[in-house]
């Protein structure tokens, strides 16, 4: 029987016609965090976009086996997926509706508290800042307990130090519960268990000396 | 597919909602472009009452065009097209919502608001009944054909203009027996054969046009 896991085979990502990485083995089991790093333009955003469904590879094989395999996915890209004219909890209430989840407002409001925009559960997403943006859609994280794949582009970005341990403390108890993380993030991770997998992604380009 | 179909059709009319203005702005725009042809034509009631199907028809498919050339713009933007691209893997369930808000948001009113222009023209009552009812059947093709459109043009630079030049071509059947129709009507001739071929119409582009939609958000957006 396969292991519980996300597995990359050999497998190379482009960008238009230029080839950003190829070769790529990965495993990332049940309960791991698999932290993504490289250059700018290394393919980052391309592999996790991969990963969502959203772009093929241009070689390889990526397969959920075991468990994995019927574990819903959430990706939360660069961009917020908000509309500027909801509120933060509208916002959100449609992202779970979308993916099929409709959600008790409690719940709702319970997962914007865990992230601390529960006060700003009525302002429009237009009057939020950017910090505040990327916590109404870091709270989808929090509206369930149940295992799934999260493919994080650069979650921390805009968050301040009490947001970044907060999404911390979400990213623990997820990997706790046996979910996947794939995460980038430019900062060094400051989660100790489970210990992050680190995956560097090296281009095909010859390095400048 | 029906979930996500649900849920984006009622998130934009929510957001509509919330920006009435903009949502108006196609009503607007063809009651402008119709009450333009007066004043160009000069004021002969004859010779206007016998253009005003046209006149009517080509001002709801010049407002319908103008209106969805944004259809999924504002949703690649800001990301959300990529939450609903996960959603909904067969991106059918996307194109339909969206063909099916911009129709309520765009095509409806402007059914409604049709009759009114009519008594402007100085029609006659079986003629307005005719072009209400020609627009309702109508105007159902040019959302699918306009989000068809949007999508096809999306992420393009003058995508508004592109969108204009590929998708008028395919509505000209629609155009040809919607006004056509209220011709018949007014000349005392049957219309049935052109509310035939409008049905036909509509069934024909409400089966292909989400296929070919749903094909065309998998190419912009990979």
């Amino acid at each position: 029987m396969a292991a519980d896991a996300l597995r990359l085979e050999g497998v190379a990502c482009a960008r238009g016609e230029r080839v950003l990485f190829e070769g790529l083995d990965v495993c990332v089991a049940a309960g791991g965090i698999a932290w993504l790093r490289g250059a700018n333009g290394q393919g980052k955003t391309t592999l996790l976009r991969t990963l969502a469904g959203l772009s093929a590879p241009i070689a390889g094989r990526i397969s959920r086996t075991g468990v994995v395999a019927g574990w819903p996915l959430l990706y939360l890209a660069h961009a917020n997926g908000l509309k500027d004219d909801l509120t933060a909890f509208e916002s959100l209430r449609f992202l779970l509706r979308l993916g099929g989840h409709d959600l008790p407002a409690p719940r709702i409001d319970a997962a914007l508290d865990r992230f601390g925009v529960a006060d700003r559960r009525d302002a429009p997403v237009r009057t939020l800042s950017q910090g505040q943006r990327r916590r109404v859609a870091l709270a989808r994280l929090a509206t369930s307990d149940a295992p799934a794949l999260w493919l994080l582009d650069e979650p921390y970005d805009a968050l301040d130090a009490e947001g970044s341990a907060r999404l911390d403390a979400v990213l623990a108890a997820h990997a706790e519960r046996g979910g996947i993380v794939v995460l980038t993030s430019h900062l060094p991770l400051a989660i100790a268990e489970p210990r992050p997998q680190l995956v560097e992604l090296v281009g095909l380009a010859p390095v400048a000396a | 597919m029906t979930g996500a179909f649900a849920a984006l059709f009622a998130r934009d009319l929510r957001l509509a909602a919330r920006r009435r203005t903009d949502a108006l702005l196609p009503l607007a725009f063809f009651g402008v472009a119709i009450a333009l042809f007066p004043l160009g034509v000069g004021p002969e009631p004859q010779t206007l009452r016998q253009i005003a199907p046209g006149i009517v028809w080509v001002s709801a498919l010049l407002a319908a065009m103008l209106s969805v050339s944004q259809l999924y713009a504002a949703d690649m933007a800001d990301g959300s097209l990529e939450q609903l691209l996960i959603a909904d893997r067969s991106r059918i369930g996307i194109a339909a919502a969206k063909a099916a808000s911009h129709w309520v948001l765009t095509g409806l009113p402007l059914t409604i608001a049709a009759p009114l222009f009519g008594v402007m023209f100085d029609m006659s009552l079986p003629a307005i009944g005719a072009l209400a009812a020609s627009l309702l059947l109508g105007t159902p093709v040019l959302s699918l054909l306009g989000g068809l459109g949007a999508a096809l043009t999306l992420g393009l630079r003058g995508g508004a203009v592109l969108l204009i030049v590929l998708i008028v071509p395919l509505c000209i059947p629609a155009l040809i027996f919607g006004a056509g129709a209220v011709a018949a009507v007014d000349a005392g001739l049957s219309a049935r054969g052109h509310f035939s071929l409008l049905g036909a119409l509509l069934l024909f582009t409400a089966l292909l046009s989400p296929l070919a939609t749903a094909a065309a958000l998998r190419i912009a957006t990979e």
